[in-house]
């Protein structure tokens, strides 16, 4: 599953632009679904038939990034971030763009806790506006740029948030042999900027139960903000979120199966921050939603840790969920 | 001329009445259906031979403005902004009131009046309050009510090299370009909609959206601008006679990249000037109209306007006409099916 | 009927923002008044009272909004020596927490104490400040983890422990009057109602989950697409320290809304409506459409007619919401008149503009 996670986190899709992304996934699950296509949004949703309840299952495409919205007279660029981006994350790393440009971010003199996106630049190496015009253009995209690192337990790589929740869709749909229920596995965009394209996607689908699967925080790391879920103690059970509350029977069903099958579970409570579940839970007269959640490490930097022991649980609770005839929907 | 008379045209968040009156007037012979929504959208539809893509392009009719909270004893009127204002564009204003444009004048205090700190200090909304002339609370509730709308009292006119002045560019100007398109008929359903209360939510556009269920939409806007000396020029967001500006990213929508390219090719092909809207604050209709149902493809196209949400506000001629252009060949090519 | 029990009780029952269901319950088996009750999906509870006149195959539809949650507490951590960090469920101002007692829903219901560092060992500068919410906890007087977590877990909720007070003549306090209090006009306007006749159906919607972003009105009114929707919830009363302006007088009947969240001919509507039968009011202007179910009723599907009336009520989101209670007979009165009068007609002109 390495392998397939190291292909996924190093693709290129800022939010808006997923296609690279979701073209891959698409090549690795049509086989084993029986319909696969893209929507209006860029939604790609794969679908595996079955007359049971309608259950769609949510992780995003997107990874946060930058926008060029001006390039100055000598060469440097100007950016907005797409997605939530901390200016103090960004000071040093490097990000690429979709033709392989890669730039370096750096800032204008002043104190750090007044640092800002004005405040800082990409520096793409270029030594005037025309030299770096022919390289990039205002209202190109980027994405962090960092290799995937295999530390054995523990692995780390920009973009976990989502590609690691796409990874453990994928490696479900592998491991699922049957399933009595209605499946639509959705790879979703534009989540970092709104849940934008979950939203379009569970209105068209109109499921009868919505689980997305995302990254968490965790508070097990030195003085952290007070949390109660670390890496490695389990597949994280949301709560609550800013953008959902779970439906309690939604709760339930994954404590009981996590319970039955032996997996190693921990309940979630995200102080800031919500999932794809925030948005199919609201749609047309509401949907019974919850958010499996993969417990995460420096959120929204470019190295994301997870646990691979937590990965395997979530792709254990996954399959429990198809293969549960879930009549309390 | 008809930027002026919608410019002059008073129409807050939800009090946009007036303004829809005037377009109601100005579309009705040029449109096949034309009604009202629950809200007040005004939702018309120009039929093409073909059954599609269904076409909608939308500009809002309100403006920001200031809403009467209270009329105290004194015949003053306390006020809150309706839609974003900064407080301090307010200082010293003049403004009209409601249905029956009653004056006023927002009040300040003379300047031999203050120590020299409190010149320092921005004026608070809670500070301030309008005057209408009259000192006692019976005369004025005569002449007003609460929840009556104030209005910037400021004239259209042509300024300078080509350019404009005038009050609530942001919309009148996209409801003037979407009434000079609406002279038109193309191969394909066309939705013209005034929509309300974009400037407090985006509230109109989506329950139009959902009920026309668009193939494809255009907003047309008005933008900021801020071109201006001691702004550096990467924050000018968008400048003034460049040509209309087409969106990326706003905080509202990441538009159709595909419609953003195809936008850019056409200016190109036609040699119509564009600039991209060097900005991804503030959010307009494409974003409700993009995620209603199943979802819609959507851009924004908008004028450059300094000084938008204050009393006056500067644009450039050139940019209205090259928007113009620019929409009606986009238009053209949804006609070929090249969309 | 008394309906003012039925508020006490409604007040003094725990339903924190998605877990409503003890309320709906309550609710369920005290409405006499409704022809057929159901819950939606995510338990909004719909109490339909059909038309009475004028009976076609299809009627139109008012929809009444009042929220049946309340803010609350969830339970965060378990610290080693037994007490419960936690976290809020819709707004709180964590300076009314400071020495508040609690009920603890765990495997059973435990009282508990928000306990913080006592002033003696402050210095007089600390003391000046108010106390953050990372730094309160529950004290529910056990003395280690292991003893707690038997009971509780990570997620479970925490109400207000809080029993109705009567004050003076009709005034009332209590917990979780935003938005039960609403729900009680609801219940005395469909009690009116039996005296009158009307020409709409009626659906009164004891709403989910208002408190964390108006998520059950999105959607119960998604499912039943009203002509016309009416939420109901409270409104700032007279107090000192807030600008008149911004507030409305408690004992003066509801507060009529305007605002871009109002369509105009329903607020007109109700101020002549109040007027013809000497009901009490005060207008309540508002240059925003948030803060109550009306900011999502009047954008579902393709536009509801929305209007919003609002019990006056004094410390909002605080353990002593305080109001009259003949406020709330004002408004049921308003409400049923205003059902009782408009027809196929009304509703229809509510889309000419």
């Amino acid at each position: 599953m390495k392998n397939l996670i190291k292909e996924l986190v190093e693709s290129f899709g800022p939010t808006g632009f997923e296609s690279e992304v979701t073209n891959k996934i698409a090549d690795l699950v049509r086989d084993k679904v029986d319909e696969c296509y893209v929507d209006t949004l860029g939604n790609l949703i794969a679908h595996k038939k079955g007359n049971g309840k309608k259950i769609m299952f949510s992780a995003h495409a997107d990874e946060i990034g930058v926008v060029v919205i001006h390039i100055d007279e000598n060469g440097f660029l100007r950016f907005s971030s797409v997605g939530g981006l901390n200016p103090l994350t960004m000071l040093g790393n490097r990000v690429r763009f979709a033709n392989g440009t890669i730039g370096v971010i750096g800032k204008e003199k002043g104190e750090l806790k007044d640092l800002s996106i004005e405040k800082m630049y990409i520096d793409i190496g270029a030594t005037s506006k025309d030299e770096a015009q022919k390289l990039v253009s205002v209202g190109d995209f980027g994405i962090f740029h960092r290799e995937f690192a295999d530390l054995g337990k523990r692995i780390v790589a920009k973009s976990m948030d989502d590609r690691i929740g796409c990874a453990v869709l994928i490696e479900a749909i592998n491991k699922l042999e049957k399933s009595d229920h209605d499946l639509y596995f959705v790879f979703s965009t534009q989540e970092e900027v709104g849940l934008r394209g979950a939203r379009t996607a569970a209105y068209h689908i109109d499921p009868d139960l919505g689980i997305a699967i995302d990254v968490t925080l965790t508070g097990d790391t030195p003085k952290a903000p007070r949390m109660d879920v670390s890496l490695g103690k389990g597949a994280a059970i949301k709560v609550k979120d800013s953008a959902i509350i779970t439906h309690p029977k939604v709760k339930d069903l994954l404590v009981r199966l996590a319970t039955q099958h032996n997996i190693p579970y921990q309940l979630e409570i995200l102080e800031s921050g919500g999932t794809d579940a925030g948005a199919i839970h609201l749609t047309k007269a509401g949907v019974p939603s919850g958010t499996i959640s993969v417990p995460c490490r420096y959120v929204h930097s470019p190295s994301e840790m997870v646990d691979m022991d937590d990965v395997q649980n979530c792709v254990d609770l996954v399959v429990a969920v198809c293969q549960d005839p879930l009549s309390e929907f | 001329m008809l930027l002026k008379r919608l410019s002059e045209a008073c129409g807050g968040p939800g009090q946009e009445d007036e303004v829809r009156n005037l377009i109601r007037d100005e579309v009705t012979p040029l449109v096949d259906e034309i009604s009202t929504d629950a809200l007040g959208n005004l939702i018309t539809l120009r039929r093409g031979n073909q059954e599609g893509p269904r076409v909608m392009i939308a500009a809002h009719m309100d403006e920001v403005a200031l809403m009467i909270m209270a009329i105290e004893s004194s015949g003053l009127l306390k006020f809150n902004p309706i839609g974003g204002i900064d407080p301090r564009v307010l200082v010293a204003k003049t403004v009209v009131i409601g249905k029956n444009r009653v004056p006023g004048v927002i009040g300040s205090k003379p300047i031999h009046l203050q120590r020299p700190e409190e010149r320092e200090k921005a004026i608070s909304i809670n500070e301030m309050f309008i005057d209408i002339g009259v000192s006692i609370k019976s005369e004025a509730e005569k002449l007003v009510k609460i929840g009556d709308l104030a209005y910037f009292s400021t004239k259209f006119a042509e300024i300078g090299n080509d350019k404009f002045k005038g009050k609530a560019f942001d919309d009148r100007v996209g409801c003037s370009l979407l009434i000079d398109l609406l002279h038109d008929r193309y191969d394909f359903p066309l939705y013209g909609v005034f929509t309300v209360q974009e400037e407090v939510g985006l509230r109109g556009a989506g329950v139009a959206a959902h009920r026309i269920q668009p193939d494809i939409a255009l907003v047309l806007e008005g933008t900021t601008a801020s071109d201006v000396p001691e702004t550096p020029e990467h924050k000018h967001a968008t400048s003034v006679g460049k040509g209309p500006c087409i969106t990326i990213m706003d905080s509202s929508v990441i538009p159709d990249p595909r419609l953003v390219a195809t936008l850019l090719q056409i200016a190109s092909e036609n040699e119509i000037p564009v600039q991209i809207r060097r900005n991804t604050a503030g959010g307009t209709d494409a974003g409700k109209i993009q995620s209603s149902r199943s979802g819609v493809r959507v851009a924004t196209i908008s004028i450059p306007c300094r000084y938008i949400h204050s009393p006056v506000a500067v644009m450039s001629k050139a940019d209205y006409d090259n928007a113009l252009k620019l929409v009606k060949a986009f238009l053209h090519c949804v006609e070929k099916g090249e969309i | 009927m008394d309906i003012k029990k039925i508020l006490i009780n409604l007040s003094e029952a725990s339903g924190v923002s998605g877990y409503e269901h003890n309320v709906a319950d309550y609710l369920e088996q005290n409405c006499p008044w409704a022809d057929e009750i159901r819950r939606d999906k995510l338990g909004n509870l719909i109490m339909l009272k059909k038309a009475t006149r004028n009976t076609g195959a299809v009627n139109p539809k008012v929809m009444l909004a009042a929220h049946m949650d309340e803010i609350g507490l969830i339970v965060t951590k378990i610290e080693k020596e037994g007490f419960l960090r936690f976290s809020t469920i819709g707004g709180i101002d964590q300076r009314v927490l400071l020495a508040q007692e609690v009920v603890v829903h765990g495997k059973q219901n435990l009282l508990g104490v928000i306990g913080a560092e006592p002033p003696h060992s402050q210095t007089a500068d600390a003391q000046s400040r108010a106390v953050k919410m990372e730094d309160l906890y529950i004290d529910i007087g056990f003395d280690n983890a292991e003893q707690v977590q038997e009971l509780v877990s990570v997620g479970d909720l925490v109400t207000i422990n809080q029993s109705v007070v009567q004050l003076q003549g009709s005034m009332l306090a209590g917990k979780a009057m935003d938005d039960r209090a609403c729900v009680a006009i609801m219940l005395e306007c469909f009690k009116e109602l039996q005296n009158l006749t009307h020409a709409v159906d009626v659906y009164a919607v004891a709403t989910v989950q208002e408190e964390v972003g108006v998520r059950g009105a999105t959607t119960s009114t998604y499912g039943i697409t009203p002509d016309i929707g009416i939420a109901i919830d409270v409104g700032h009363g007279d107090m000192p320290g807030v600008p008149e302006y911004q507030t409305i007088k408690i004992g003066n009947g509801p507060g009529i809304a305007l605002g871009p969240h109002v369509h105009p001919k329903i607020y007109e509507r109700f101020v002549s409506t109040a007027k013809e039968w000497n009901i009490s009011y005060s207008l309540e202007p508002a240059t925003r459409p948030g803060g109550t179910d009306a900011f999502a009723i009047q954008i579902t599907q393709d536009g509801i007619p929305t209007a919003l009336l609002s019990l006056p009520l004094r410390y909002m989101h605080t353990p002593v919401e305080t109001l009259d209670y003949q406020d709330i007979q004002k408004t049921a009165r308003l409400l049923a008149k205003f059902i009782s009068e408009i027809d196929q007609e009304f509703v229809e002109g509510l889309m000419c503009f």
